[in-house]
């Protein structure tokens, strides 16, 4: 009874989708209010008729009805029950519902903080919405449907993938999404500007703290990714360059592209066709990373059973929603010129040098990823692209990003001189060289790549410093460090912790991959090996059974000469259900390195195969994450929207005064 | 919200989160340390898994660059798939045998075909996908030089134009006749 | 409209083109780089009698197919029928490759199992298979390891290699083959290098 419900609860969210899609943009073109004012309650419903879909789904799972086909696939009574309610996400049908779920929470989001923005407009961006929403929620209903029954009904499920049973998998997939999506709210203000062939520098202000906030999911959401890969896969390895990865990096980084696009089109008012141009990119990439996990086109280790009905329909779908756009797009982006002029050095010159590195870098990252595909479509043969291609083009195509990213903030907007420039450069620069190389040096491990690396992380870390430090010397009038370092806008302490961020990921990766030292021993009880001047101590396996799996689990004491430090606990599981073998690393995570074990397997003479591995400044890779997902909280949170938020409405219950 | 509160600093909970974060990220490991409960200098070394370790390594780092075919996308060290294991049994064993590493691929690609690369050979068929982001990367600079250059060249106009109404505008402050003003068309440009 | 604001459409469509024959594609079937080439040498013990061996040059002057098969895998139970009839055909012989018939079987830990009873066991599993589900093979030989298999570039099984009399390689069929395959494929294929000679 239940999965019907949730059946018809999404037949209902499609009918209340379709209005979305049609009566507000009908308002707007008639300039109808009361058929604009449609949009907003037909957005509001649809978000809830997803969301009764969804609990019926998870309740579903939750009570292990496997009558239903999706819970008999991909749950098991024995899961544990966050992983019966995140198992609802583990499989194709569950995840688009999710997609659908969080597309209708951001369409409810821009109904809730729209009310400053002309009514015309939020009309179109809600009639926008409505439509992705169609494609999405048909495309469930066609040839996803996650209400399938199963008759006859199964005793026992087949549970959930175990690689999916894990923390990391519970916050990954809601915030990836989140990303994802978000980035259509950017491309439905796109639209709607694009409609009216009105793209000023309103229509970049409104944009820009959306397209902040997604890019935050977004980046929290691979971060996590990587953050999972790194201890579940078991050997420590934390970005593998699979064609899924690429799909939700290519739209982080022509988002962060749009996000310093938006910010020159709100100040100057130039790269206005760019921006919008990216605003589009951004989200159609997105959809195309949707369409390579789910249609079978390419091989990763992520991607869902696939179908190539459920292919061509998404196939269709991008078709449609990009190729309006871009059509759109070459009618209105003709009319869009002028802007504030600026000279060749100036930060409109860095940003916009910036913008165009990462949208190659994106399309070389594209292109690596599609090429097989290709080629085979060309009859061609069959290769692989993989890591080696990819860092072999990534590293040098980043670094001039990092050097501009770092140069931009020192240049005044509009026009600025090349040597006083350098002589704002030059000290950090120097410091920098003679850091990162002296460093080099010290860890004894002079490669280009490492020495590269730590420069320049050392000097996003210095010109950090002294960009901070200018700025609180520009602010001398107010006596008080305290009262200097609070007159800062948000904004700003957003770029700075954002680019700080930047640097610190830099260190991460550059010394994890010079210093990353690995043993693999074979361990009896009371065995010890030494690793990068630590100890493991081998104390013996239990067995370690949960509720759904069996294992073995070691026990390793770490020690730092004759100091223990903690005892290491990695296992061996084994999943009943699919009798898949997982390895559950166990690592002792440090500021300054982690220390991580996993467990192999058991030899013929009862010793235990264990790897070990030390990896120097791992985690300052996801401290950088975080750092730039705060920056953009941060930049989001500027009081500049919410200012213009309280003045705009201000001046509405004005205007709405007059007109009574 | 109040007329007052748009005056607060707007990012206080997010440094708070900040300093929170900091505080959890830099604590574990210190904090973990705990007087040894056992001294780990008696225990005899273990042995290593692999008889050569050396060689081992060699064997791991080549096998993180070929693909496991019957996978769906992982390299034949992280696979545990059978023919994954088989492959890195052929890599050891011809290491071992002195063979060079070029001579393992080359005996592999010979037997499965460039599929089994994760680095793509240059060759005909691969010259745009390892020339393509240079490519990209000239048409993008390219493009970038293009568009400042024009903007320059209107920055110069503009700068120019006002530079003659100034000269105008002066000669008609000062009352001279012998400049007069161009015809209007050309003075509201 | 300008014609430079078009550009992104154009590009765009010719990848959207790109992707829909994508779909048509199977991205986990490899192309053999063997064919046209010399069948890989191999020496290995006959399934029927394990003493004499058996290599790819005694078939020289034949046109002959080389039938990748264990008695654990599925799809071959799926093939099989089809090879039985091609056999009572009588037009092309065909030689089994029997793979990793024990240490292919996931099922079975393999510790402490020595190469002779790894040997024995594997030849009779293999004709216990052969005598349920009928035996197409001219002869079968035993790839105990998986090292011929290498050499073939073998990565699933079952997969079939259609070889000319001069003993080159010049078809692989990767999967288990069905009747439309045999017909509109193989068989063609056959008698053309048939003729051929």
């Amino acid at each position: 009874m239940i999965p019907e419900l949730g059946h018809f609860a999404l037949v209902l969210a499609l009918v209340l989708a379709l209005v979305q899609a049609v009566v507000p943009l009908v308002g707007a073109s008639r300039n109808r209010l009361a058929l604009m004012a449609v949009g907003r309650p037909a957005a509001q419903g649809q978000f809830f008729f997803v969301v009764v879909a969804y609990v019926c789904l998870t309740i579903a799972f939750v009570q292990s009805d496997f009558s239903l086909q999706l819970a008999a696939t991909n749950s098991h009574s024995a899961t544990p029950l966050i992983y019966k309610i995140t198992g609802v996400w583990g499989n194709h049908e569950g995840s688009l519902l999710l997609w659908a779920m969080s597309l209708a929470l951001w369409t409810v989001a821009v109904t809730v903080f729209s009310r400053h923005l002309p009514e015309a407009f939020v009309a179109r961006v809600l009639g926008v919405l409505g439509w992705v929403s169609v494609g999405f929620i048909s495309f469930l209903l066609v040839t996803s449907n996650p209400f399938e029954r199963l008759l006859p009904a199964v005793a026992e499920g087949r549970d959930l993938n175990p690689l999916l049973q894990d923390p990391g998998m519970i916050i990954h997939p809601p915030l990836l999404y989140m990303g994802y999506v978000g980035f259509s709210v950017a491309f439905a203000f796109a639209i709607a500007a694009l409609l009216t062939g009105r793209l000023d520098a309103a229509w970049a202000r409104w944009s820009r703290p959306w397209t902040t906030v997604a890019w935050v999911f977004l980046t929290a959401g691979i971060a996590v990714g990587s953050g999972w890969a790194y201890y579940e896969l078991g050997w420590g390895g934390w970005w593998f360059w699979d064609p899924v990865e690429n799909a939700s990096f290519i739209p982080w980084l022509v988002g962060t592209a749009l996000m310093h696009s938006l910010a020159v089109t709100e100040k100057r008012g130039a790269f206005r066709s760019w921006t919008v141009l990216l605003a589009i990119g951004a989200f159609s990439l997105a959809l195309l990373g949707t369409f390579l996990v789910r249609s079978g086109v390419i091989t990763s280790v992520h991607a869902f059973a696939t179908d190539p009905k459920r292919g061509l329909y998404i196939l269709a779908l991008l078709v449609i929603v990009i190729g309006v756009s871009l059509v759109l797009y070459a009618w209105r982006a003709p009319r869009l010129t002028g802007g504030g002029s600026f000279g060749l050095v100036s930060r409109e010159t860095s940003l916009l040098a910036n913008n165009v590195l990462l949208a190659v870098a994106a399309a070389s990252v594209l292109l690596g990823t599609l090429y097989p595909l290709f080629l085979d479509a060309l009859n061609m043969g069959k290769i692989s692209v993989g890591p080696p291609y990819f860092e072999a083009v990534f590293v040098p195509l980043m670094t001039p990003v990092v050097v501009l990213m770092m140069v931009g903030p020192f240049l005044r907007w509009k026009t600025d001189g090349v040597s006083p420039v350098l002589r704002r450069l030059a000290p950090t620069l120097g410091a920098a060289l003679v850091i990162g190389t002296g460093t080099a040096f010290a860890v004894d491990h002079v490669t280009w790549r490492t020495v590269l690396g730590l420069v320049l992380a050392a000097w996003v870390v210095l010109a950090s410093l002294q960009l901070l430090g200018n700025r609180l010397r520009d602010r001398s009038g107010a006596a008080r460090l305290s009262a200097r370092l609070r007159a800062i806008p948000s904004a700003w302490w957003g770029m700075w912790l954002g680019h700080l961020g930047i640097g610190v990921f830099i260190i991460g990766v550059t010394l994890v991959g010079s210093l990353d030292a690995t043993l693999d021993v074979r361990m009896k009880e009371g065995q010890r090996a030494e690793l990068a001047g630590y100890s493991f101590v081998f104390r013996g396996v239990q067995d370690a059974d949960g509720p759904n799996y069996d294992a073995a689990r070691a026990t390793i004491g770490l020690y730092r000469g004759e100091r223990q430090l903690t005892t290491l606990t990695p296992e061996k599981r084994l999943y009943r259900a699919q009798g898949m073998p997982m390895t559950e690393a166990s690592i002792d995570i440090g500021p300054l390195r982690d220390v991580y074990v996993s467990l192999g397997e058991q030899l013929e003479d009862g010793s235990w195969i264990v790897s070990l591995y030390y990896k120097p400044f791992i985690s300052w890779i996801w401290l950088g994450c975080l750092l730039m997902a705060l920056g953009g909280i941060f930049a989001a949170a500027d009081r500049r929207y919410r200012r213009t938020a309280e003045h705009r409405s201000t001046a509405a219950v004005a205007a709405a005064g007059r007109a009574a | 919200m109040q007329a007052d509160r748009s005056t607060m600093w707007p990012g206080l909970p997010a440094w708070g989160a900040l300093a929170l974060c900091a505080a959890l990220w830099l604590s574990p490991a210190q904090a973990a340390d705990a007087p040894g409960e056992q001294a780990p200098a008696g225990g005899e070394i273990a042995p290593t898994a692999a008889a050569d370790p050396e060689l081992e390594k060699e064997v791991m780092e080549l096998s993180h660059v070929l693909r496991c075919l019957v996978c769906q996308n992982q390299s034949i060290a992280e696979s545990n798939a059978p023919l994954a294991l088989d492959l890195r049994n052929q890599v050891r064993e011809q290491l071992q045998a002195g063979r060079s590493k070029d001579d393992v691929i080359d005996y592999l690609v010979e037997r499965y075909g460039d599929f089994v690369l994760y680095e793509p050979p240059f060759k005909t068929s691969t010259a745009l996908l390892w020339g393509g982001p240079a490519l990209l990367l000239f048409g993008g600079a390219g493009w970038l030089a293009w568009r400042l250059r024009r903007r320059a060249v209107e920055l110069r106009e503009t700068v120019a134009l006002s530079a003659t109404e100034r000269a105008q505008a002066r000669s008609l402050l000062a009352g001279d006749p012998a400049q007069p003003p161009s015809s209007p068309e050309e003075s509201r440009k | 409209m300008k014609a430079k604001f078009l550009v992104p459409l154009v590009l765009f469509l010719a990848f959207a083109g790109f992707l829909a024959f994508g779909l048509t594609l199977n991205p986990r079937e490899v192309p053999s780089p063997l064919i046209d080439k010399p069948v890989p040498a191999f020496s290995l013990a006959r399934l029927d009698a394990p003493e004499t061996r058996f290599g790819a040059e005694d078939m020289r002057g034949q046109v002959w197919l080389l039938n990748v098969w264990a008695s654990w895998c599925v799809a071959c139970r799926q093939e099989h029928p089809v090879l039985v009839s091609l056999a009572r055909q009588d037009v092309v012989p065909i030689v089994g490759l029997n793979y990793k018939e024990l240490r292919g079987d996931g099922g079975i830990d393999m510790r402490g199992v020595s190469l002779e009873d790894e040997t024995a066991r594997s030849i009779q599993r293999a004709r216990r298979w052969l005598a349920d589900h009928g035996d197409p093979y001219a002869l079968s030989v035993l790839d105990i390891d998986g090292r011929v298999g290498i050499d073939f570039g073998v990565y699933g099984v079952p997969e079939t290699f259609l070889i000319d009399r001069d003993g080159r390689i010049r078809y692989k069929h990767i999967g288990p083959i069905t009747p439309e395959n045999l017909q509109q494929v193989l068989l063609p294929k056959i008698e053309e290098l048939k003729r051929a000679g």
